[in-house]
C-alpha cells in the first residue's frame, strides 16, 4: 500500500508540471491583451503601454515569465490580480467555499438520484422502465446547462416564485462569513430562517450543475450492476434460495460500487468545469465565474494560479478516491 | 478566540440589519464587480457606481441627469484671467464617514484635497504606489500630469489648483470620478496601522453612502450617512447585488428580487415596459458608434471616395436593424444632440447608392476591408451585424468587403495601427460632458496610434482642438466645435452611425430616479415607496 501511495504521489508532480505549462501558455494563447483589457475603453498611449509591459514583465521572454512565475509559486506566492491588485490566494480562498458548498449539494442530488436509478434500471434490464430512465439520463446529458439553468429559473423563480433567481442567500441576511459555507454559517449563527435561505438558493443550481453527474453515474451504476448480477457468487447466492432485495444490495451492490466510486471522482473534474456555468447564471460568487471573468480581463495572473489551484484540488479528490479504490479493491495495490 | 470575535462582531451586523428591518432599502442588480473601492486607480462604470458615486464626492459635480457642473465640495471657485489657477472655497463642516473601522477626529479641509491629487502624481507620495501595480489610468489619461502644476493649500478651507497651460474642460475633468476626494487623516492612520491597502477595500469618503460590507462577486452593502453636508439621503440602505448575467438580472428585477437594474437587453424593452409592476426609465446616451476610415492609405485616403462609400449605406435601416426601432438615433454629427455645441445645421448624410455607385467606380474602388469585433457595446450591439448590412449595401454599389473579425483588445490595437486598411468600426461614452472630450480624444493627431483610429490629421481641425481649450467664454468654445463638426461633415474620416438610447428599468417603488447621461447610476435622490 506504501508503494501504491508513493507511486501515485509520483505521478502528481509532472501532472503539475504539465499543468502549470499548459494555464500559464493557454491565457497567453487568448488573443487579446492585458494592459489594454485592463485599461478600459480609453486604452494607453504608446509611451504608457510601454512602460506598464515592462512593469509587468510581459517584455521579458515567455520561459523568463514562466520560471519567475513557478519561482514564485514554490514560495507560496501566487501573485496578485492585475484588475483588483488583491492576492489571488485571498480572493480564491473567499470564493472557494461558495463553489464547494454547490458542487457537494450537486453532487448529493447526482448520487442519490443516479445511484438508485442506475440499480433500479439494471433489475428491470430491457423494461419499459429501464429504457426511460436512460433515456432521460441521456437526456440530462445532454442538455445545455445554459438552457436547463435559465428554464429553471423561469419556471421555478419568476413563474411560481418558490426558489430565489440567483445568490446564495435572501439579501436580508447578512452575517459575516465564518466558514464561508452558508449553510453551516448560518446554523452558526442559530438563525434558522438563513439557513432555509441558503438552502432555497441552493435547489436550482445543484440541480443545474449535478444532471450531468447523474446521468453518468445513473448509467455507470446501471452497467457496473449487470456485469456484476451476471457473475457467479451472485448466481451462487441467489441458489441458495437469498431474498432478491439482500443478493442486489449487498452481494452485487458492494461490488458494483467500485467503478462508480471512481465515476464519482473523476465527476469533481466535471463539477468544476459545470460549475464556471452555473455560477454564471445563478450570479454564484464562486470561482467558476471568477475565473470566466478573469479570462475576459484577460487577467493573467488568476487564471494561471486559479487554474493551478483548482487543478490542485482535483487531484487531491482523484488521489484520495484512488486510495480509497484502493483500500476497497486489494487487487489494485498489488497490481 | 478569533471564531469568538468573529461570531460577536456578526452578531453585531445581524442586529444592526434586523434594528433596520423597517427601513427604507434599495436592491441595485448592478452588471460587474468592482474592482476596488478606490475610484482614483478605476476604470470602469460599475467600479465607479460602487465608489465615486456612492462613498465620494468631488470639488465640483455634475447635476443630475446632465453634463452641468454644480458645487460639490467646493462651495464656489474662481478661475484667474489667465485660465491658469483654479481657486477652490471648500463647504465649511463637511463630515467623513464614521465607521466601524474609522472615527475621524476632523472635517474635511484642504489637505485633503491636495492629498487626494498629490498621491496620483506624486511618485514620492506613500499612496501612490499603496498597492501592488497601481495605476491612476484616468488621470493619465486626461492629460492631468501635462496641465496640472501644482495643488496648494490656500488655507483650511481654500484650495488652488495651478495648470501649466489654460484648460477649459479642466472643471469638467475635476468633476469626473477619478478626481474623488479621500481622507488623509485615513490613510495616515492605515499608514501608521501598516495596511495602506484598506484604502482600496475599506473605503472613507464624504458621500452619501458609507460603505458596511463587501462580499466578493455577492453583494456590496451601503448604509446612508446621516451627516451628509448635503442632507441624509432618503433611503436607509443601498445593496449592490452583483448579477453579470443580463437575463439573470431581468428575471431577478421580475422576480422582486432587486429594485433596480441597468443595461437590459436591447429585445427585452418592450416586455418589461409592458410589466404593470415596472418602469423603464430612457434617454439619449451620451455616446456615438461610428466607422473610422483610414484617410491615410488607399482607397480612403480620398475624401470623395469616403464620401461615396458613406453615401452607400441606409443609415435609418441600419440603426433600426442593428438597434430595434427607437433604441437609437441615426447620427449626423460626433457629438449627441444633447451636449452643448451639437451643430443643428449639418445635414442629414445623404443615402444615394446610384451616385455612390459611379464615384466608387469612376475611382476604381471594387474592395474593401471592414473590421468587427465580438464584443457588444452600448453604441454597438452587434460590430458583426453591422458589418453584415454595410457589406450588403456596399457590395449593391460594386465594392466587396471583406469582415475581419477579431477579439476586443486585439481588435483595438490593430485598429489603431497606420497600416490598417480599410473602415473600422468602433465608437465612444462620453466621460463628461466636454466636446473636447469627444472631438480631440477621438479625432486629435495627439490620439493617432490610440483612439484616432482614422488616422486623420487635419490641419484646421488641429487649430481648433487647440483653440478651443484655450478658450473660456461658452459661447465662443461652442462656436469653435460647432466648425469642427463642419469640418468633419466636409472631411468624413468616419461615418457616424448612431448614438444609442440608455435604458433603466425599475420597480414602480422607486422614486425619484434621474438616468444619467454619462451612464452613471446615482442613488442620491432615490426614494422608496413603503
Amino acid at each position: 500500500m506504501f508503494r501504491y501511495i508513493l507511486q501515485r504521489f509520483g505521478l502528481i508532480i509532472p501532472t503539475l508540471i504539465g499543468i502549470t505549462i499548459c494555464s500559464f501558455g493557454f491565457v497567453r494563447l487568448i488573443p487579446g491583451d492585458p494592459i489594454l483589457a485592463l485599461s478600459g475603453e480609453r486604452g494607453v498611449s504608446a509611451a504608457r503601454y510601454a512602460e506598464l509591459v515592462i512593469k509587468y514583465g510581459f517584455d521579458k521572454p515567455l520561459y523568463e515569465q514562466y520560471f519567475r512565475y513557478i519561482g514564485q509559486v514554490l514560495h507560496g506566492d501566487f501573485g496578485n490580480s492585475l484588475a483588483t491588485h488583491r492576492p489571488v490566494i485571498e480572493e480564491f480562498l473567499k470564493l472557494f467555499p461558495a463553489t464547494i458548498e454547490l458542487s457537494i449539494f450537486a453532487l448529493i442530488f447526482a448520487v442519490a438520484l443516479g445511484i438508485p436509478a442506475g440499480i433500479f434500471a439494471a433489475v428491470k434490464r430491457g423494461s419499459w422502465i429501464d429504457q426511460g430512465l436512460m433515456g432521460t439520463a441521456l437526456v440530462g446529458y445532454s442538455m445545455p446547462i445554459f438552457w436547463w439553468g435559465l428554464l429553471l429559473i423561469i419556471l421555478f423563480s419568476t413563474t411560481l416564485g418558490w426558489t430565489p433567481v440567483s445568490g446564495r442567500i435572501g439579501l436580508s441576511f447578512f452575517f459575516k462569513p465564518i466558514t464561508g459555507f452558508m449553510t453551516i454559517d448560518s446554523v452558526l449563527y442559530g438563525n434558522w430562517k438563513a439557513f432555509g435561505s441558503a438552502l432555497r438558493s441552493l435547489i436550482l443550481p445543484s440541480i443545474v450543475l449535478g444532471t450531468i453527474p447523474l446521468a453518468v453515474i445513473a448509467r455507470q451504476t446501471r452497467s457496473a450492476m449487470l456485469e456484476v448480477m451476471g457473475e457467479d457468487y451472485v448466481r451462487t447466492a441467489r441458489a441458495k434460495g437469498l431474498k432478491s432485495r439482500r443478493v442486489i444490495g449487498l452481494h452485487a451492490l458492494r461490488n458494483a460500487l467500485i467503478p462508480v466510486v471512481t465515476t464519482i471522482g473523476l465527476q469533481v473534474g466535471v463539477l468544476m468545469g459545470g460549475a464556471i456555468l452555473t455560477e454564471t447564471i445563478f450570479s454564484w460568487p464562486g470561482i467558476g465565474r471568477w475565473l470566466v471573468d478573469s479570462i475576459y480581463k484577460r487577467d493573467y495572473a488568476v487564471v494561471q494560479s486559479g487554474l493551478l489551484l483548482v487543478a490542485l484540488i482535483v487531484m487531491a479528490v482523484n488521489l484520495i478516491v484512488d486510495l480509497l479504490y484502493a483500500t476497497i479493491n486489494p487487487r489494485i495495490r498489488v497490481q | 478566540m478569533k471564531l469568538m470575535k468573529t461570531l460577536l462582531t456578526a452578531t453585531a451586523l445581524v442586529a444592526m440589519m434586523a434594528g433596520s428591518a423597517y427601513s427604507k432599502q434599495l436592491i441595485f442588480c448592478s452588471e460587474a464587480s468592482p474592482k476596488h473601492f478606490d475610484p482614483a486607480m478605476a476604470t470602469g462604470g460599475n467600479d465607479f457606481d460602487a465608489s465615486a458615486r456612492t462613498i465620494y464626492n468631488r470639488l465640483v459635480e455634475f447635476k443630475h441627469g446632465g453634463t452641468d457642473l454644480e458645487p460639490g465640495l467646493a462651495d464656489s471657485w474662481d478661475i484667474s484671467a489667465d485660465g491658469l489657477e483654479y481657486t477652490f472655497h471648500l463647504h465649511p463642516g463637511t463630515k467623513f464617514h464614521t465607521t466601524s473601522y474609522f472615527t475621524p477626529t476632523r472635517d474635511l479641509n484642504a489637505d485633503d484635497i491636495v492629498f487626494s491629487f498629490e498621491r496620483q502624481f506624486k511618485a514620492d507620495n506613500p499612496f501612490h504606489a499603496y498597492l501592488q501595480d497601481s495605476q491612476y489610468e484616468y488621470y493619465e489619461a486626461m492629460a492631468m500630469p501635462a496641465y496640472i502644476k501644482e495643488v496648494v493649500k490656500v488655507d483650511d478651507l481654500t484650495v488652488k489648483i495651478v495648470l501649466n497651460s489654460p484648460n477649459s474642460p479642466m472643471l469638467a475633468n475635476l468633476g469626473m470620478d477619478f478626481a474623488s476626494i479621500v481622507s488623509k487623516e485615513y490613510a495616515d492612520k492605515l499608514v501608521a496601522d501598516g495596511h495602506p491597502e484598506q484604502l482600496a477595500s475599506a473605503p472613507i469618503g464624504t458621500g452619501p453612502f458609507q460603505f458596511v460590507d463587501y462580499q466578493l462577486d455577492s453583494v456590496i452593502r451601503y448604509a446612508a450617512f446621516p451627516d451628509y453636508f448635503k442632507g441624509k439621503v432618503k433611503i436607509d440602505d443601498l445593496i449592490f447585488a452583483i448579477t453579470p448575467d443580463t437575463t439573470a438580472r431581468t428575471q431577478r428585477l421580475l422576480a422582486g428580487e432587486c429594485d433596480i437594474m441597468p443595461y437590459p437587453n436591447p429585445q427585452d424593452i418592450e416586455s418589461l415596459k409592458a410589466n404593470t409592476n415596472l418602469t423603464v426609465l430612457d434617454q439619449a446616451g451620451l455616446n456615438i458608434g461610428y466607422m473610422s476610415y483610414n484617410t491615410t492609405l488607399a482607397p480612403t485616403n480620398d475624401v470623395e471616395v469616403r464620401k461615396a462609400l458613406s453615401m452607400a449605406i441606409n443609415k435609418p435601416a441600419l440603426v433600426e436593424a442593428l438597434f430595434g426601432k427607437g433604441n437609437a438615433e441615426p447620427a449626423k454629427n460626433l457629438i449627441p444632440p444633447t451636449m452643448w455645441s451639437y451643430d443643428t445645421a449639418t445635414p442629414e448624410g445623404e443615402y444615394n447608392p446610384t451616385k455612390a455607385k459611379e464615384i466608387l467606380a469612376a475611382k476604381g474602388v471594387t474592395e474593401i476591408e471592414l473590421w468587427a469585433s465580438d464584443r457588444a457595446r452600448s453604441y454597438n450591439p452587434s460590430f458583426a451585424r453591422s458589418a453584415e448590412i454595410i457589406q450588403q449595401d456596399w457590395a449593391a454599389v460594386g465594392v466587396k468587403a471583406t469582415i475581419h473579425t477579431v477579439e476586443w483588445t486585439q481588435y483595438r490595437i490593430d485598429g489603431a495601427k497606420a497600416d490598417r486598411p480599410g473602415a473600422f468600426q468602433i465608437g465612444w461614452g462620453g466621460d463628461n460632458g466636454d466636446p473636447d472630450n469627444f472631438f480631440a480624444v477621438l479625432f486629435g493627431a495627439a490620439a493617432i496610434g490610440t483612439q484616432n483610429y482614422s488616422i486623420w490629421n487635419n490641419e484646421e481641425f488641429e487649430g481648433l482642438m487647440k483653440a478651443g481649450v484655450l478658450e473660456t467664454d461658452p459661447a465662443k468654445r461652442a462656436a469653435i466645435y460647432t466648425k469642427a463638426q463642419e469640418v468633419m461633415t466636409r472631411e468624413e474620416p468616419a461615418f457616424l452611425m448612431a448614438h444609442s438610447t440608455i435604458y433603466m428599468p425599475m420597480s414602480k417603488k422607486v422614486l425619484g430616479y434621474t438616468m444619467d447621461p454619462l451612464a452613471m447610476h446615482r442613488f442620491d435622490n432615490v426614494d422608496v415607496a413603503e
